[in-house]
């Protein structure tokens, strides 16, 4: 209990120093390192997803409206689900379904690949975090 | 006889009161540069900085002026001792040092009421990361990727001038107000 005092009392001997504005800058250099660090760390938020069907660009869309495709492939048609910043693959006839496991895709370099129907969904935007291609 | 202007080379340099007191303070600054070369850090560029504490003293005690001839002292000399004069971290440090005091020139006309030695510390510090920034981005590594440490380097900035400027306004409260007994 009585370090706790000691330890007050101690601060408050340094917070004495402190003047309003003090307060002020501090307030505001503070609200710079937030700020960069949500402005310069948040990375690869994605603008538009790319579908590609046998290896050629099938579409490009844009992740602001909410819309469904429908991408033929050998198999069958593969199902692509856009919403406002994200995409997944609803659907496809593969054996496996990896690409639909892979759920939502939310980050600009991300990709979802349907091998056996050959179609892929890339996420692409201004600066992608990384490439989920290399290993 | 004619009259002769005195020449530069017989004329005895006689250093001045100012001159010693610049001395001394930069001495301390150069002595806790190379002290604090001592110390392990993470990352390279994020330094406590506390040879600034006797910048700030200076600058609140003697003006700018003198707050100058000691930081660009503290620089020139302490990377001589350090063995880093004309490397990368020289005129990082430069850079930074310069930009801080332009900064600092302004700083203290803010009115003293409100702003403390913490405001001018770290506003000074923030100049500091600015000036090594732009000297890292134009010289070192021409890529925006040094941008990306950015908010690192605002914290510790935020961090250490804060501390710094605490411990300048203590040792000024303590300057200003000589003990009984003890040395002005």
């Amino acid at each position: 209990m009585s370090a706790l005092v000691a330890l007050r009392q101690w601060l408050a001997a340094w917070a004495r120093h402190l003047r309003v504005g003090d307060g002020l800058v501090l307030a505001a250099a503070l609200a710079f390192c937030v700020g960069s660090a949500l402005s310069l760390w948040q990375g690869g938020r994605p603008d538009k997803a790319i579908i590609k069907a046998g290896g050629k660009v099938f579409a490009e869309v844009d992740l602001a409206v909410p819309r469904v495709v429908e991408v033929p492939g050998p198999l069958g048609s593969t199902r692509i689900e856009v919403q406002p910043g994200r995409a997944r693959v609803a659907a496809d006839p593969g054996p496996r379904q990896y690409c639909v496991r892979q759920g939502w895709l939310t980050s600009a370099g991300a990709v979802a690949i349907c091998a056996p129907n050959q179609v892929s969904l890339a996420l692409s935007g201004r600066n992608a975090d990384y490439d989920s291609l290399n290993y | 006889m004619p009259i002769m202007t005195p020449s530069t080379i017989e004329r005895p340099i006689i250093p001045t009161a100012d001159d010693h007191r610049v001395a001394r303070h930069a001495a301390a600054a150069i002595v806790l540069t190379v002290a604090e070369a001592a110390i392990p850090l993470p990352l390279p560029g994020v330094k406590p900085g506390l040879a600034n504490i006797v910048t700030l003293v200076v600058l609140a005690r003697w003006g700018w002026r003198e707050a100058v001839w000691v930081a660009l002292l503290r620089v020139f000399v302490g990377s001589l001792v350090l063995g880093q004069f004309l490397a990368p971290g020289f005129f990082l440090s430069l850079a930074g040092s310069l930009a801080s005091l332009a900064v600092l020139g302004a700083a203290m006309h803010l009115p003293k009421r409100w702003f403390g030695p913490v405001s001018h510390s770290v506003l000074a510090a923030f100049a500091h990361i600015g000036g090594q920034l732009l000297i890292a981005r134009l010289w070192l590594v021409p890529h925006d990727g040094v941008f990306y440490l950015v908010p690192v380097f605002a914290l510790a900035a935020t961090v250490f001038g804060l501390v710094n400027g605490l411990v300048a306004a203590r040792l000024l409260e303590a300057e200003l107000a000589p003990p009984p007994g003890g040395r002005a």
